[in-house]
């Protein structure tokens, strides 16, 4: 069923596609030998080509051109073997060249494809048009200064790889799942990390708006939109926009917005009018990029397991679908799921890592790469409940202690005597001293009443702390009240 | 013998003879230097302590028994190559106060050779210019004058005219130039010395301020064939910082000089014959060809039809280029900057590029961002691009049948320092002979081979096969043997 949002006029439909722009995992820029860690100090990490200096020349760095290649394959997407780059000309105090070395007419790769998973399951193909390289600008910090502007190079000439969607989702739920996924897949691949919050990860956002049945109507593009929460917000908040100016009998024209994310609105950042010329032309300085189709092949080689392959291992393994998407759409919940499930029973595992230990992470505001509890620690736990030593409601016991203390379960088990009592002697004394101490109840029982069942095995439990086998001390019970 | 009158050869030999020292040679030069320089404004910076001093090092190195091939030879380097801790101005005065941290490849190449810097050769604002009129440091002067003009002062050719006029003029015994569409050769030329722009990709461009760079070429320029032979050997070679240069072998320049011409077929291409063109200049040509022919060469008419595009297409992509190359002079970082109180970033721009820029070099830019932009890309930069594809293409045919092309150096001699500045077209047209081999990438020499009329100097050039400098320094060397060229300026170092 198709997503529209109602108007005055009627539902209008939704077309969006996505400009992510992702920072390349490399030691070094892109055509630089400086550092590209976050968080340095301002201007600590910039090499005099990548301030502009005159008579500096780029040199192409091998390690991102290889993680390009990396994500071109991981997005199922054409390889091309040869690539130019391009000068992207303007002026601004935070690009020190005065122009973007990127690629605009020839990029590294070309077309592609990735499936998105909805949240009622249903499955759709995006488009990938195109993902190229490019070197990241400064930054210009307007707030550390009444009247001047300060600039922060450490950024500039970072390796970015623009990933261009074709106009394939429909509604903000598809952008947010499409945007979940190539993130998914660049931390898979290991060659962007993902992180919006560093601003490693950001979006343009395409937006336009159309009657069922119609062609493509003006779009305009939201720029740097830096969560996926947000993405979806301002896809919904530009299409509102559209559907207004075009029920007002107006029209939509291309432009450039920001998401005001206080406010939920998109603003007008520039018009097409005077949108800049950026003039581009193959950067002289750089010869085209030429890759050896047997090095792309070792690259391929050696890729990891993406998450589609490894969600439909899960499958295979017994998972549900809905428990392998989950623990597939993070590499590091993959891995800690799988170090739990190593030789032992696989749905059991998925149950407890989806179950008890990601609402242990909730609560505790922890991520699973720094987890309260091990992934070897949480297997051990399912090792004893397997071998009978410790019953459900016993293990989520023990759980909880682990999560406090960080002990292994064993330990546990050992310092508070919580081992599940299965000798059915010791449990034959306490029901025969429950029934003495509820004599009453027993004639009841025994005269019909056969809802007082519950009440002794309760009681039982409860004489017992809790660790009776639960099984046992049914049996136990049924057997003494028959007399 | 006055010092200053050694070729590049001779010193060699004479250091390491041992009948001079470094210090000496290098003394005699600043003497020069501080005689002449005052008139000839070869120079923006004399850098005599440090000259001094690298040959005092120079001196002991020799004593210790390290010598490199250009131990103790004092050379001019031209302002565009960045010197780490000299100031390097690109004859602009928007990098005026620059003092680059790094050293060019090229300049460190010949400081690893034990080369002695005298300074920093003037040069046309950004290499920008036929003339050297346009430096920020003022015009350079030819040390040739007219035999029946004597006072009119000729400019040296551009841009690298500091360079050639220095080497002229016995202030250094050779000089780093830069070509980008004939400014190693015209200067060369005009001066009455040799100068070759080398292959492109042969020098690395690491450090040398950038005006187009896929025509740039770093090359030297010298008072003979085999001095400039000598100073490419050291120049030249593979930079990993320069992703254009060329990873292959340098060979031995000097060595090649004496191969002779016995066997070599030499194109003259037919659309150099310019109507109009001086008859001592298609004289010289003439009798150029009639030396090789002596010497055993065949020569050859060749067609290289699109080279009458060349100008046009060069004056579409070299300003292109440099409209980009020079955007990174914003004020911003380092050099000038000029602001008003109340300045925003954008009059912070067009204060100081309005300010630091002189007019030649804004003509340049505005023609290079219009024929970039939206509109005009496909009409003038592409079609461009296409035309200089054919002319690299007519010079693969031609060399499939000739070993190297001869043909003038400039369409005339050294003109007047006043002459031509008010029409950039006509100052243009200096590189009508030139451009095709910075289109091409190809190797192009200027040798000094006769007098116009009135005794100054002119060229004749060779222009080679890529990577084949070894045939253009067989062809010149023997051009220039038979030439016997020994006129000498007016204006020279020890005169």
């Amino acid at each position: 069923m198709t997503y529209t949002i109602d108007g005055r006029t009627g539902p209008w439909e939704l077309v969006i596609g996505l400009e992510i722009h992702a920072q390349v995992i490399s030691q070094a820029k892109l055509f630089s030998g400086a550092a590209t860690e976050f968080g340095a100090s301002p201007n600590s990490q910039v090499s005099f080509i990548d301030a502009g200096f005159p008579g500096m020349l780029p040199v192409i760095n091998e390690e991102c051109v290889a993680q390009a290649v990396r994500t071109g394959l991981g997005l199922n997407a054409q390889v091309n073997l040869w690539s130019r780059f391009d000068r992207k000309n303007y002026f601004y105090a935070d690009l020190p060249q005065g122009y973007q070395i990127s690629q605009f007419a020839h990029p590294i790769i070309g077309e592609g494809a990735v499936e998105i998973t909805l949240a009622d399951g249903a499955t759709k193909t995006i488009g990938i048009t195109r993902l190229h390289l490019e070197q990241d600008a400064g930054k210009s910090l307007h707030d550390q200064h009444a009247t001047k502007s300060f600039i922060d190079l450490n950024r500039s000439g970072v390796a970015l790889m623009e990933i261009v969607s074709e106009p394939d989702m429909r509604s903000p739920e598809e952008a947010g799942a499409y945007l979940t996924k190539i993130r998914q897949i660049l931390r898979y691949l290991g060659t962007c990390d993902g992180n919006m919050d560093e601003g490693s990860m950001r979006a343009d956002v395409n937006v336009s708006v159309r009657k069922a049945g119609e062609g493509f109507r003006t779009r305009c593009e939201v720029k740097n939109v830096n969560s996926i929460r947000y993405v979806m917000q301002a896809v919904e908040a530009e299409a509102r926009r559209q559907i207004e100016v075009w029920e007002a009998g107006e029209e939509v024209f291309q432009e450039t917005r920001l998401f005001d994310t206080a406010r939920g609105v998109t603003r007008s950042m520039r018009s097409k009018e005077d949108a800049h010329d950026y003039r581009y032309f193959p950067e002289p300085d750089l010869p085209p990029l030429v890759l050896e189709q047997d090095w792309v092949a070792s690259l391929k080689a050696a890729l990891p397991e993406l998450p589609d392959v490894r969600r439909a291992r899960y499958v295979a393994m017994g998972l549900s679908p809905y428990d392998a998407h989950v623990l597939t759409l993070e590499k590091e919940t993959a891995i800690f799921f799988e170090t739990v499930a190593k030789g032992r029973d696989a749905k059991l595992a998925a149950n407890w890592v989806t179950g008890d230990f990601f609402a242990a992470l909730n609560r505790m505001k922890r991520d699973v790469s720094d987890p309260p509890v091990t992934a070897e620690n949480l297997g051990a736990l399912l090792d004893l409940i397997s071998d009978k030593t410790l019953s459900g409601s016993l293990a989520k016991q023990v759980f909880e202690a682990m999560l406090e203390t960080g002990k292994a379960p064993g330990e546990i088990v050992e310092e508070r005597g919580l081992k599940q009592v299965t000798d059915t002697g010791a449990i034959e004394a306490v029901v025969a001293q429950v029934m003495t101490a509820n004599a009453d109840k027993v004639a009841e029982y025994r005269s019909g009443k056969d809802k007082l069942f519950g009440f002794f095995v309760g009681q039982t439990m409860k004489a017992m702390q809790g660790k009776g086998n639960p099984a046992l001390v049914n049996e136990v019970v049924k057997k003494l009240l028959a007399g | 013998m006055h010092p200053t009158d050694f070729t590049l050869r001779g010193a060699i030999d004479a250091l390491s003879e041992g009948t001079i020292s470094s210090v000496e040679l290098t003394q005699a030069h600043l003497d020069g230097i501080a005689k002449l320089n005052p008139r000839l404004n070869a120079f923006i910076t004399v850098t005599a302590e440090k000259a001094l001093a690298q040959a005092k090092a120079s001196d002991e190195r020799r004593a210790a028994g390290q010598v490199g091939a250009l131990e103790g030879i004092p050379l001019a380097i031209k302002d565009l190559f960045c010197t780490a801790g000299t100031r390097t101005t690109a004859g602009s005065r928007i990098l005026d106060s620059f003092v680059p941290p790094y050293e060019s490849t090229v300049s460190q190449k010949l400081l690893n050779d034990g080369a002695v810097f005298l300074g920093k050769a003037n040069l046309d604002e950004f290499a920008m210019g036929s003339s050297n009129t346009t430096s920020a440091s003022g015009p350079v002067e030819n040390p040739w004058s007219r035999a029946n003009d004597p006072d009119t002062r000729l400019v040296p050719g551009g841009s690298s005219g500091g360079s050639a006029a220095a080497v002229a003029a016995r202030l250094a015994l050779g000089a780093t130039a830069t070509d980008t569409g004939g400014s190693i050769r015209q200067p060369a030329a005009f001066c009455g010395i040799a100068g070759i722009k080398p292959t492109y990709g042969r020098c690395s461009r690491f450090g040398i301020v950038a005006f187009a760079s896929s025509l740039d070429q770093a090359g030297p320029v010298a008072r003979t064939v085999e001095d400039c032979a000598i100073l490419l050997k050291s120049m030249a070679g593979f930079d990993p910082k320069d992703s254009t240069s060329a990873d292959m072998p340098v060979p031995d320049f000097a060595k090649a000089c004496e191969r002779g011409v016995k066997g070599l077929r030499i194109g003259v291409p037919k659309e150099y014959r310019l109507d109009g063109m001086a008859p001592e200049i298609v004289a010289l040509w003439e009798q150029g060809l009639q030396w090789l022919r002596d010497a055993g060469a065949e020569t050859v008419e060749i067609s290289l039809p699109h080279a009458k595009y060349a100008l046009p297409t060069y004056y579409i992509v070299a300003p292109a280029e440099a409209s980009s190359n020079l955007a990174r002079y914003d004020g911003v970082r380092f050099g000038m900057r000029v602001t008003e109180p109340g300045s925003d970033l954008r009059d912070l721009y067009e204060r100081t590029r309005a300010a630091g820029f002189g007019a030649e070099v804004r003509r340049r830019i505005m023609i290079g961002t219009y024929v970039l932009s939206a509109g005009y890309y496909d009409a003038y930069y592409l079609k461009a691009q296409k035309v200089r594809a054919l002319i690299r293409r007519d010079f693969e045919q031609a060399y499939a049948d000739v070993d190297a092309i001869v043909t003038p150096a400039t369409p005339s001699a050294a003109f007047g320092m006043d002459e031509k500045q008010d029409d950039p077209v006509a100052m243009y047209l200096n590189d009508i002979f030139t451009v095709t081999a910075n289109l091409a990438g190809l190797p192009g020499l200027a040798v000094p081979a006769g007098l116009d009329g009135q005794g100054l100097p002119l060229g004749l050039q060779v222009i080679g096969r890529a990577f084949d400098e070894e045939t253009v320094f067989a062809v010149g060397r023997t051009l220039e043997r038979a030439a016997g060229f020994d006129a000498l300026p007016r204006l020279r170092a020890g005169a």
